[in-house]
């Protein structure tokens, strides 16, 4: 645990610089690292387990932000961000190599929990055993699926051309639909010989109880498996839980996700560099803006272009109108499920929807806004969009913030359901991976905004709300703190906001973007958004992975529950406030 | 009653029971032919029906979102009496697929449309509803939620505006508008089988073509020859 780590003295060391990190690594582990660049640190695949509890423990990287992985056809890649909680910067990279046949690579579960289900969706996607995990089943997919589809060798049912724009629908716009093309005239491929009538699908995993744990407790209580879900009005989307109660006490939440699952790492491979700009709008489908910004930020990062100075400030004004009515919809929801049903909801969506005015009039969409270009924005806003956003940060939203908090945070009911449930300590918060008021309610002044500043957040005078217990209480009130630094940031940028371009360059639908990989970060309503990006120089993204914030704050779910009643259980879920499109993506 | 009887007075004994009840019939009860009885039971019935059509709570995905925004103040579902979203498959009327259908919900959207009563309408809401949108190249998706239910209204957008859902209720009003008691479904004899459940196999089984499916995998000449293959077009030519 981290709790226990030594604290690094105060050296003059930069532990941002991959280079003086694999100087650091190699003087406990010699042989451990094969190579050290810019892109990050390769590590030999038997020395992970120890060079990760090595960086966690001395040199204080304990947060894991992302893993992932690359198919680079001769081998497999896993990726793994880390980052440190106090000193804040840009994460580190490390990369472990496992070979082309049957790979694996030693999982990170016992150092970082927050593996857990990251870990999982590489095996489900990639195909990489992760040896020590406790748990590796396909997690996105379902068991029995046939093929690993992230791999560069694995074709989809409607499988077209490698890449877009399609040869086949370019020129005059003639092509075969996808259904005709495909023998099955539908959305599906089967292995050779397969034996439909015989087939049985396999049986659902549940983890057997066993008759020592059933009758350990004085007084006789069979513990039951429920089953949340898919289809369920307090799973936020289709989510889906097995919960394990005894009595009415929860002992273990397993959620079973997948079921919204859209392959957007697989499609954003196919895709031009800015075909995947809409897509990311469904990721996180409340805060379209805000996702906009942070895969505009992974390819410039690439690119090495910066927006003008107006677009700068239009993109901070968007993303942060967008964290205001993300904040305001999921306290509404966490009402929702405490039981005061769609009353408080609908304070919010009045409000929503005065926000979501000011969207489509600039980018002609309400939700999926599609508004971010690589070096700018899409369109400029006029003078109008200006002053009735002022109206709305100077004089509505205020006010709206202070009577939602008078109705909502006030109330004695709440208080008696909210405090001291769910508690999440901050270790095990940083352990888990979790990010945004998650992760700061549980008492951690972690904002990306702060941490590495990116667009131009350095300019604004704004504070990080933290929590002190971690409990639903505290992820509440840390939303409405949030909400009025957020009017305060608006306040200060609609107030300084420059005349000018609002595009770096001539406008492109294919931008070239040199060979290379960049993780880009945003702080959005929900976390820590990442998308990675791997270029090989053509029009189309090597490899695209997004790092949704709410899958991963999902792996915390098991431990906030245990021990609570099932009707907290929904409330705690709410508290987290995921999303399915991001969380299955 | 073809034979005419002179007028009588109720207060006038019957000669017979029978022959009281049948004076009280005719006084009091309208008889007619059955369709034309219909043709005036049907605008009540549907007027009924139209008024009060229960959404299930189904929220796929974003097109969830404008779904509940329609629902709320500014857009207010309720002056088309739709506001009780229900949780349950057994008390709603239309099934609102607001999302994407991918494989792995398949069987259970499949289940819920079977457990919902007569009679019962689906709503494909927003393109991945409709025919897989965005996502339909994906390996995890299903091109449309009618490939596997038979869907009453297509509403198109990504995701379609709350006028636009609305739009497509009031199509649906219209549909349920010009339905007769005649020949509604749901008073016909004989059950109706519900959609059989697709299985999450090696991929997404669909149980109506178990055999096809079997039999075409183990001749792979056969299956090759059903797709159909793009060829690139000559190319037009340039007017001048």
């Amino acid at each position: 645990m981290a709790v226990n780590a030594p604290v690094v003295p105060e050296t003059q060391l930069n532990l941002n610089d991959p280079q003086v990190v694999a100087e650091q690594i190699k003087t406990q582990h010699p042989d451990a690292v094969e190579s050290v660049s810019a892109q990050g640190i390769v590590v030999k695949n038997d020395k992970l387990l120890d060079v990760a509890r090595y960086l966690r423990d001395s040199l204080a990287f304990d947060y894991l932000n992302n893993v992932t992985s690359v198919d680079w056809q001769d081998r497999f890649e896993v990726v793994y961000n880390l980052t440190s909680m106090d000193r804040g910067g840009a994460p580190i990279t490390l990369k472990v190599n496992a070979a082309r046949d049957n790979p694996s690579v030693p999982s990170l579960v016992p150092v970082y929990r927050g593996a857990d289900f990251q870990e999982r969706e590489v095996y489900d996607l990639m195909g990489i055993r992760f040896a020590g995990h406790p748990n590796l089943r396909r997690i996105l997919l379902w068991d029995g699926f046939e093929g690993y589809p992230l791999r560069k060798d694995y074709k989809e049912p409607y499988y077209e051309e490698e890449k877009k724009p399609f040869g086949s629908r370019w020129d005059q716009g003639y092509h075969v639909i996808a259904e005709d093309r495909n023998p099955w005239h539908d959305n599906v491929q089967y292995p050779a010989n397969f034996d439909a009538v015989a087939y049985k699908p396999p049986r659902d995993h549940i983890q057997p109880i066993s008759v020592e744990e059933a009758t350990a407790s004085r007084i006789h209580t069979d513990k039951i498996v429920l089953n949340v879900g898919p289809q369920h009005p307090s799973t936020h989307g289709v989510l889906r839980l097995r919960v394990t109660l005894e009595g009415e006490v929860v002992r273990g939440v397993e959620p079973i996700l997948g079921y919204l699952h859209r392959n957007h790492d697989k499609i954003g491979e196919r895709n031009t560099y800015l075909g995947n700009m809409p897509f990311t709008d469904r990721l996180d489908y409340f805060s379209s803006m805000a996702n906009n910004l942070a895969y505009a930020l992974a390819v410039e990062k690439l690119m090495g272009v910066k927006p003008p100075e107006r677009a700068e400030y239009i993109r901070v004004i968007m993303a942060e109108l967008t964290r205001w009515q993300n904040h305001a919809i999921a306290l509404g929801f966490i009402y929702n499920d405490l039981g005061a049903f769609y009353t408080p909801l609908i304070y919010a969506m009045e409000e929503r929807e005065l926000v979501l005015d000011l969207f489509e009039a600039t980018s002609g969409s309400r939700m999926m806004c599609n508004y971010m270009r690589f070096g700018g924005v899409a369109r400029d806003v006029t003078d109008d969009f200006i002053e009735k956003c002022k109206y709305l940060v100077d004089e509505r939203l205020p006010r709206r913030t202070d009577e939602l908090e008078a109705y909502m945070v006030g109330n004695e009911l709440f208080h008696a359901r909210a405090k001291n449930v769910g508690i999440l300590p901050r270790d095990l918060a940083i352990n888990y991976s979790t990010a945004g008021p998650v992760l700061r309610a549980s008492g951690v002044k972690y904002d990306i905004r702060r941490a590495e500043p990116y667009s131009i957040y350095d300019r604004f005078d704004f504070d990080i709300p933290t929590g002190t217990v971690g409990d639903l209480y505290d992820r509440f009130v840390v939303r409405v703190a949030e909400m009025r630094q957020s009017l305060k940031i608006l306040k200060q940028a609609l107030a300084q906001i420059p005349a000018g371009e609002i595009q770096t360059g001539k406008k492109n639908y294919q931008v070239r973007v040199p060979k290379g990989e960049a993780y880009g970060r945003a702080e959005n309503p929900k976390g820590e958004l990442g998308f990675y990006v791997v270029s090989d120089g053509t029009p189309n993204p090597y490899r695209y992975h997004v790092r949704g914030p709410s899958f991963i704050n999902l792996t915390a779910l098991n431990d906030m529950c245990v021990g609570y009643k099932i009707a907290d259980m929904v409330v705690i879920l709410g508290s987290i406030d995921i999303v399915m499109g991001e969380v299955d993506r | 009653m073809s034979e005419e009887k002179p007028q009588t007075s109720s207060l006038q004994v019957a000669n017979s029971e029978q022959e009281w009840i049948d004076e009280q019939v005719r006084r009091t009860v309208w008889t007619g032919p059955w369709n034309k009885l219909l043709d005036l039971l049907d605008p009540i019935y549907n007027w009924g029906r139209r008024n009060s059509v229960w959404p299930m709570g189904f929220g796929l995905a974003c097109c969830a979102i404008e779904m509940i925004c329609t629902s709320a103040t500014r857009f207010d579902i309720a002056r088309f009496g739709m506001e009780l979203f229900r949780a349950s498959p057994r008390q709603a009327d239309l099934m609102l697929v607001s999302g994407t259908v991918t494989k792995k919900i398949a069987p259970a959207i499949v289940r819920l449309y079977n457990q919902m009563a007569e009679p019962k309408y689906v709503l494909a809401m927003g393109a991945c509803a409709t025919g897989g949108g965005p996502f339909k190249e994906g390996y995890s998706v299903v091109s449309g939620v009618d490939k596997l239910l038979p869907v009453d209204v297509y509403v198109p957008g990504c995701p379609p505006t709350p006028q636009a859902l609305l739009y497509g209720l009031m199509q649906l009003q219209k549909k349920i508008d010009k339905q007769s008691l005649r020949d509604a479904p749901w008073y016909r004899k004989g059950v109706a089988e519900g959609v059989p459940e697709p299985i999450l196999g090696p991929d997404l089984i669909d149980a109506r073509r178990l055999e096809e499916i079997t039999a075409l995998s183990g001749d792979p000449e056969k299956l090759a020859a059903r797709a159909v293959k793009f060829q690139k077009p000559a190319k037009a030519e340039k007017k001048e």
